[in-house]
């Protein structure tokens, strides 16, 4: 069934599908209309879940926690400062093996107040043992919302899957709605190897101490290294049953690229019609989506990058003091190919605060990387100014 | 005759075993067992930071018989309302889910928390063991903490300026189903409330007066009889709030001066006549306060 939505019910849809059963949420701008979608849905009876509606989102990760931690299948959504409120219980989820899915809409801090995209959000949460997926279009947000349960309830570690603030949230795009007979299959009810329940007391999160503590935080790390193997898995599946996959990483036009841009979110589409333009007129420049943040999906980006001579990250996002995030890290993963195969790198810092980038800018971005000099400059802002 | 009561009324077996952790003479086991006598292994614990995360021992142990979910310190009643969801959503609504909390998790950090389950009306059993300041990290003030009381943070020579918040009219103004006052000085009465509060739906609120030998700054056999002096001295006066409207006392208090209870306890020793005639006299208005809300309550046809 095909249907135009924006991102925010692409959202709302793919919890319907997955059929999760306890939602609690705050509503921010702007991921409003992920709440309300979901409220008419449990209130229609087309979504058979209970909707707990918190006065905020440190209640509203807490509450999600405990009936995970129940057995059931749970959900939230925020955005920005909400999701940075929450901050202390996604350590408590994903610390407690909690196999949780939230949708983050992608919007700047504050101060001054900014209502519009950008990912310091989410990526200020890199540390407490999400996954992060980052998500170009709507087909891909009702996908992965129903994917990252699967993995999640898999490997027991939560799932964030992010979507650009207005860009994506409030676009309408198309979408085939997958077909609820075969998302049952591909996605049966959750069976939690562990929960709460009064005929097998235990107790959850009790103190630990150093004889074991580093022994639970070793096993999240074995978890989250299986990520993208098992994303992999899964994604073909889905392949086979609905007609999609994705990647963690993705290679758009890559073969004998001189120049490869690195891409997340949105923009991604955006690069794509640039390196079409560019392919077009005979220049050597392909394209890298990362969908994938969190685990670092090292082994894949260094297949895919290596030797290529250059590469340019675009960061919609900045480390205060260091420099663009995802240039940051896929320095450090390339870090160990031999100096013959490893690429120059040129981060770029864009896009912040919901600033548009255009064709014009990654075209700017393109022409700064090629005749760069300096690699290791991460404070290559584009469109600035100060 | 009250020991023949406490025969008939207290049920046997205990789901809290020994080799916990509490410190000697410390009411909060005392407490956590005869509220489990009431409830039964058919509950599950929530329990923030507090001195009892402590208390249940740590992993691989736990002193309590029945599944507890520890959880960060605002967190209990909103961890209680996606368990108590996920219970419902399984047809489990026989299932007790009880948020065992001391003061700071509740006068402080998560009273935000708590109003939004007790607004929402969750139904769950929210009980306050309250130390008055929080003794876990070493005894600093908390809003619990009463006017004139020593404390790490309130040393000696500037102590507790501010009175006690109180969070039984807090919770009552909710128009929760049940908010009532315990203590372990008075097994029975705990028991009953607990049991009452068991049958009952919604959110339902006990705040237990649970005196801490260290903090205190008294003997470690001296708790449940400080315990017994606070009610009788009318500073814990022992109350049931219906609905948030019917407001009663669920026992005699005698009224006794509350001198002797003060100079019980170190924490108080500093304290001139002056200081404690102020003390009398706040607790004086205090009762008149309640005697009107009980008596208003004899008005409404129950």
């Amino acid at each position: 069934m095909k249907k135009v939505m924006v991102g925010n019910h692409a959202v709302a849809w793919g919890v319907r599908l997955a059929r999760v059963e306890v939602i609690s949420a705050y509503p921010i701008t702007p991921q409003t209309q992920v709440v309300e979608k979901l409220s008419e849905m449990c209130a229609d009876g087309t979504l058979a879940a209970r909707f707990i509606k918190v006065e905020s989102e440190h209640s509203a990760m807490a509450a999600v926690i405990g009936a995970s931690a129940t057995g059931v299948r749970a959900f939230t959504a925020s955005s920005s400062h909400g999701l940075l409120y929450m901050h202390e219980m996604l350590h408590w989820a994903g610390g407690g093996r909690l196999p949780i899915v939230m949708a983050d809409i992608n919007r700047a801090v504050g101060p001054g107040w900014n209502i519009w995209t950008d990912q310091n959000d989410s990526l200020s949460q890199r540390d407490t043992g999400w996954v992060q997926l980052y998500c170009e279009t709507n087909q891909e947000v009702v996908d992965t919302t129903i994917m990252a349960f699967k993995l999640a309830e898999q490997l027991n570690v939560p799932v964030m899957l992010m979507l650009d603030g207005f860009y994506l949230s409030h676009t309408a795009e198309p979408v085939d709605v997958p077909d609820q007979e075969l998302v049952d299959r591909f996605l049966p009810r959750r069976v939690a190897p562990y929960k709460l329940d009064v005929d097998s007391p235990h107790a959850f999160g009790a103190l630990v101490r150093p004889d074991a503590y580093m022994e639970m935080r070793f096993l999240q790390q074995d978890a989250l290294n299986k990520v993208p193997q098992a994303l992999e898995v899964i994604e073909k599946d889905w392949l086979r049953m609905f007609g999609r996959s994705y990647g963690a990483v993705e290679s758009y036009r890559a073969e004998d690229a001189e120049l490869l841009l690195v891409t997340s979110g949105t923009v991604t589409s955006t690069a794509r019609a640039v390196v079409d333009a560019r392919r077009g007129a005979g220049e050597a420049v392909g394209l890298l989506k990362m969908k994938m943040f969190r685990p670092f999906p090292t082994a894949l980006l260094r297949d895919a990058l290596r030797g290529v001579p250059r590469v340019a990250v675009l960061d919609r996002n900045v480390s205060p003091g260091h420099g663009g995030i995802f240039a940051e890290e896929l320095r450090s993963a390339l870090y160990d190919l031999p100096d013959a195969e490893r690429p120059e790198l040129f981060g770029f810092v864009l896009g912040l605060g919901g600033r548009d980038i255009t064709p014009a800018v990654i075209d700017e971005v393109i022409e700064k990387a090629r005749t760069g000099t300096v690699p290791g400059r991460e404070d290559l802002w584009v469109g600035v100014n100060p | 005759m009250s020991q023949l009561r406490i025969a008939d009324c207290v049920p046997e077996g205990d789901l809290l075993t020994s080799g916990h952790l509490a410190c000697p003479g410390c009411a909060a086991p005392l407490a956590m067992k005869l509220a489990l006598k009431a409830l039964g292994p058919n509950t599950i614990v929530v329990m923030p930071a507090c001195c009892f995360t402590i208390i249940a021992g740590p992993w691989p142990q736990s002193s309590l018989q029945v599944p507890v979910f520890h959880t960060a310190f605002a967190t209990g009643p909103a961890v209680a309302s996606g368990i108590r969801a996920a219970l419902d959503t399984q047809g489990k609504f026989d299932t007790t889910v009880l948020v065992w909390v001391g003061d700071g998790g509740t006068f402080d950090i998560g009273l935000q928390a708590l109003s939004g389950a007790a607004e929402r009306n969750e139904n769950i059993l929210y009980v306050c063991y309250d130390n008055e300041a929080y003794m876990n990290t070493g005894i600093q003030r908390s809003s619990a903490t009463p006017w004139g009381a020593w404390t790490t943070t309130t040393p000696a020579q500037y102590p507790e300026a501010t009175n006690k918040k109180d969070i039984l009219a807090i919770m009552a103004a909710h128009n929760i189903p049940y908010a009532a006052t315990a203590t372990v000085a008075y097994p029975v009465d705990l028991i009953d409330k607990v049991t009452k509060a068991k049958a009952m739906r919604g959110t339902r609120f006990i705040h237990l007066l649970s005196p801490c030998p260290p903090g205190w700054k008294c003997g470690d056999d001296e708790g449940v009889e400080l315990a017994r002096m606070a009610v009788q001295s009318r500073v814990f006066p022992m109350l049931e709030v219906e609905d948030g409207r019917r407001w009663r006392f669920t026992m005699e208090h005698a009224g006794d001066p509350v001198e002797p209870y003060l100079r019980r306890q170190g924490r108080f020793r500093h304290l001139s006549a002056e200081q404690v005639s102020h003390i009398q006299a706040e607790i004086d208005a205090h009762w008149q306060q309640l005697v009107q809300r009980t008596a208003q309550d004899a008005l409404v046809p129950a």
